[in-house]
């Protein structure tokens, strides 16, 4: 059914408004309190919110147009007649701001900024002792993204040699804080590894003599990983411990109700049954669920259970984090998971979904391979590695017998955790699967 | 010839960055001298820019203010103008500013030489006084901030003294009866402003599709209106063809967009398209010192130049050409020259138009991110929900922060209403210690204030405003 949207009354003594800027086209999909116009008034900029939902099938406005109260704006074919907005009087007498959110820069028309426009000031050097022009670049660099640092920070980082960029914020939003710049420059003088080492990365940075290059700026999400991935590598000291699971009963069980709990929650994965034995693994071996305090040369265990697990998206990695995994049945996870996934890979992920672990998971076997170490994701201290299983000659008492035999590995920190422990977690991981009633028993 | 001085420190130019430079630079035990043809420190920015231009601001403010209270139920009629009492005033107020930072001077045994300085070689500069006189002068290190001139167009560039720039203009003995403003910017807003208040008929000419080019368009919207009833007319889309004197005035061409047919008459014609950097006559060629396309001085980001022994800074050495850019650069600068491992990296930097309403903005802006094609999320807060600005009977405003939506980090904010000047500095602050939305929103405001829609549009982004009913739509 086709339906009018008119200008409702905005505010008392207000009887035009003038058209700033058409929100829809014909054709548009809407939903209800969608803006549909953003509508200049004397008081103030709003938008205007359809009441009903549907495909807009008529634009009967345009930008630089003055409208009355009652004048109508679009057309809106409803897809059904649920709706029971009468003609929109807004829920509150005061006028709406015009808030645009914008997902998507829109479609550019930009006044090349002049004289005014206070850019940042581009900050050049990353050296760590500003070296003279003469000697080297002359103007400051291509600008890179500001550390999210305070200024005094950004000083104290300078006095200490650090490049701020290098550094991981443990505050809010990445936030950088004095702890982490502390930590940061003292791992870096303990020589837990060369930090931001004079390399001869810059070989290929600089120069072009043995063939052309071509230069991509880094998203958002690969200078993320590569800032946690540096820093993991040189602050943790990694051993990974290989170890193999007997998945033949395990796997057939896993089609069986996967058909069962299909219906609404998406596939039941290997991933979401490691979830929960991950979650009990970390209920017997408490160690793995724990970070440590250099500093204050404390260990901190965690009574929680927030296992992360690490998501391929065309944004590169992202690792949404399941909460309380402890108490939720493997039904609930499967589905948790499906959508979680779902929503990295839909660009819906909010930071808060990533925050929080207390362990992760990195499932690679659905790509392939037989075995890989994955890093440690700080502060946590150990991470699970899962590659492709395979059928392979197992030699049980008597004979060898093909067997489905799934590959995995547990990355670990060995500031916290030692190599007996590593061995005995992984085992019991590998027990828990051929033997799923330990889970119930020890877990 | 008087014998060779010699100091550690030489500033050229005594502007806001070149005394800020130096007064630091003094307090760290250097010696100093400060280098400027005028009586005292103060550059542009105290004799004949921020600081004569903000007191006729505000003359004008008062005259608006005045008018509009009959609308509260106070009349007092028509102003009587004693323009040059007013001028008199302003320039008591230049005297006694740039008189106090020449006892400043003194107080830090800073040497300042009234002159014109020049480079003879990296490590000295020749100075001329007014008289002719040259003396020299070797430093270890010199700081170049010498500023700023208005820029010119060479085809309305006649000898007459009915053509202004902003310096013979903030000097006019009377108000024009009618004024041409060629160039939509801040200082030509900012002057053609004071002037139609004070009873000039007014007019502005810009070549872009709007004023404050380059500035976001929600914010320039919201002072184009008011504008619009300070003034006679505003041509955008519209630049001059043609500039004759005439006995009684000087006849101006158009052309473009809202170009009148017919040529127009003006007593004086402010033109105001921007300013060029000062490197004429400074002996630079003896120097390793490079200039850029814009004429700028090439500087890293410690301040320092081609030259190892010449730092420059200020409007000499890049955009934004603001004061308060020019004085934290020269104290990095100095810091710099005493050995400090530091760098001018400011997150953010704010900028203001002193018109009615006010125009703020900093760090990154809407028209930026889009020219980057970066993704951000905007949250705005109408000064219409302010009870503030309604007891102001100024409910013509807008606070916005531009958001990364990400990390929820602020990246920038742009303001526009009364006294948004004042109300940036939190913003600034706020980007530089990489607050995020939530911060600002859990900040607590002082109630009843403009204040509080810097925190009020951090509620707007939560679909949470108070004052305003905006669920947010996800």
């Amino acid at each position: 059914m086709i339906k009018e949207v008119r200008l409702p009354e905005i505010a008392e003594n207000v009887e035009t408004g003038d058209v700033i800027k058409v929100m829809v086209s014909v054709g548009d999909a809407i939903a209800v309190d969608q803006p549909i116009v953003e509508l200049e008034t004397d008081k103030a900029v709003l938008e205007v919110p359809s009441p009903y939902q549907g495909t807009v099938s008529e634009v009967l406005v345009k930008a630089g147009d003055t409208i009355k109260i009652d004048q109508a704006i679009i057309k809106i074919d409803t897809a059904a007649t649920t709706s029971t907005a009468a003609e929109s009087k807004p829920e509150s007498p005061a006028p709406k701001p015009a808030t645009r959110q914008d997902d998507a820069p829109r479609a550019p028309a930009p006044l090349a900024p002049v004289a005014m426009n206070p850019e940042v000031a581009p900050s050049a050097s990353t050296l760590a002792t500003p070296t003279p022009i003469a000697t080297g670049a002359a103007a400051p660099a291509a600008r890179t993204e500001a550390a999210p640092a305070s200024p005094s920070l950004r000083r104290l980082a300078r006095e200490l040699g650090v490049d701020i960029h290098n550094v991981t914020g443990s505050g809010p939003g990445g936030r950088i804080l004095k702890h982490d710049l502390t930590t940061y420059a003292r791992n870096a003088v303990a020589g837990a590894s060369a930090s931001a080492p004079e390399s001869p990365a810059s070989e290929v940075t600089e120069n072009t003599k043995w063939g052309p290059i071509l230069r991509e700026p880094m998203s958002k999400v690969r200078q993320i990983t590569a800032r946690v991935m540096s820093e993991a590598w040189t602050t943790i000291p990694h051993v990974t411990q290989y170890d193999k699971v007997d998945i033949t009963e395990m796997e057939a069980i896993r089609k069986q109700y996967s058909k069962k709990i299909e219906p609404g929650r998406g596939k039941l994965t290997m991933t979401a049954i490691l979830l929960k034995v991950a979650a009990s693994a970390l209920k017997v071996f408490p160690q793995f669920n724990a970070s440590i305090d250099v500093d204050k040369k404390e260990v901190i265990y965690k009574r929680y259970y927030n296992v992360g697990v690490a998501v391929d998206t065309d944004r590169g990695l992202l690792v949404p984090v399941v909460r309380a995994v402890d108490k939720k049945n493997i039904t609930e996870l499967s589905a948790e998971l499906n959508a979680l996934a779902e929503r990295a890979r839909s660009k819906k992920l909010t930071p808060a979904e990533m925050d929080g672990g207390t362990f992760t998971i990195s499932n690679l076997g659905g790509i392939g391979g037989t075995n890989f170490s994955p890093i440690v994701y700080p502060p946590q201290v150990a991470i699970l590695g899962v590659a492709r299983s395979r059928i392979e000659p197992v030699y049980t008492e008597t004979q060898f017998e093909p067997r489905l035999m799934l590959p995995l590995s547990v990355s670990y920190d060995h500031r916290l955790i030692d190599g007996a422990a590593a061995a005995r977690f992984l085992r019991w991981v590998v027990q828990a699967l051929e033997e799923p009633l330990l889970l119930a028993l020890e877990g | 010839m008087t014998e060779r001085k010699s100091v550690q420190v030489a500033v050229i130019g005594a502007g806001p960055g070149g005394y800020a430079a130096a007064f630091l630079a003094a307090d760290l035990g250097m010696s100093v001298a400060l280098i400027d043809p005028a009586t005292n420190p103060g550059g542009v920015c105290l004799y004949r820019g921020c600081i004569p231009s903000k007191a006729l601001l505000h003359v004008a403010k008062v005259i608006t203010e005045a008018a509009e209270a009959r609308d509260w139920g106070v009349t007092f009629g028509a102003p009587k103008i004693d323009f040059k009492k007013t001028r008199a005033w302003k320039d008591d107020v230049v005297k006694t500013l740039t008189g106090g930072l020449g006892q400043l001077s003194k107080q830090r045994k800073v040497s300042y030489i009234q002159g014109r300085a020049r480079f003879v070689d990296p490590l000295t500069v020749e100075i001329t006084d007014a008289g002719g006189t040259a003396e020299y002068l070797s430093f270890e290190h010199a700081v170049l901030a010498t500023g700023s001139s208005p820029s010119v167009i060479p085809s309305l560039d006649i000898d007459s003294p009915r053509v202004l720039n902003s310096t013979t203009a903030l000097d006019l003995d009377e108000v024009p009866p009618s004024l041409l403003v060629v160039g939509g910017g801040y200082i030509g807003l900012e002057l053609g402003t004071v002037y139609a208040t004070l009873g000039s008929r007014v007019t502005v000419v810009e070549m872009m599709p709007q004023l404050l080019p380059g500035a976001d368009a929600d914010l320039v919207r919201v002072l184009h209106k008011r504008v619009q009833g300070v003034v006679d007319s505003i041509m955008l889309e519209t630049t001059v063809t043609g500039l004759k004197e005439q006995k009684d005035g000087l006849r101006v061409t158009f052309d473009g967009k809202k170009a009148p047919a017919k040529s127009m008459r003006f007593d004086k014609v402010l033109v105001s398209v921007g300013r060029r950097p000062n490197t004429g006559d400074l002996g630079l060629e003896h120097t390793k010192v490079e200039l850029d396309e814009k004429g700028f001085v090439r500087v890293d980001a410690a301040r320092r130049t081609h030259e190892p022994s010449v730092f420059a800074i200020g409007d000499v050495a890049g955009e934004p050409m603001l004061a308060h850019k020019a004085s934290h650069e020269g104290r990095v600068a100095v810091e710099v020259i005493a050995g400090e491992p530091v760098v001018f990296e400011p997150r953010a930097i704010p900028a203001v138009v002193f018109t009615d309403p006010e125009v703020a903005w900093c760090g990154m802006t809407e028209t930026a991110a889009r020219a980057e094609n970066r993704t951000i999320k905007i949250a705005k807060y109408p000064w219409a929900a302010s009870g503030r600005a309604k007891t102001l009977g100024r409910s013509d405003g807008l606070t916005k922060w531009i958001i990364d939506p990400e990390t929820e980090r602020i990246l920038g904010a742009g303001i526009v209403g009364a006294g948004a000047g004042e109300l940036i500095a939190e913003a600034a602050l706020a980007v530089e210690m990489a607050a995020t939305v939530t911060d600002l929103k859990l900040t607590v405001h002082p109630h009843p204030t403009l204040t509080e829609t810097l925190m009020e549009a951090a509620e707007v982004f939560f679909g949470q405003s108070t004052h305003v009913y905006r669920p947010r739509r996800d």
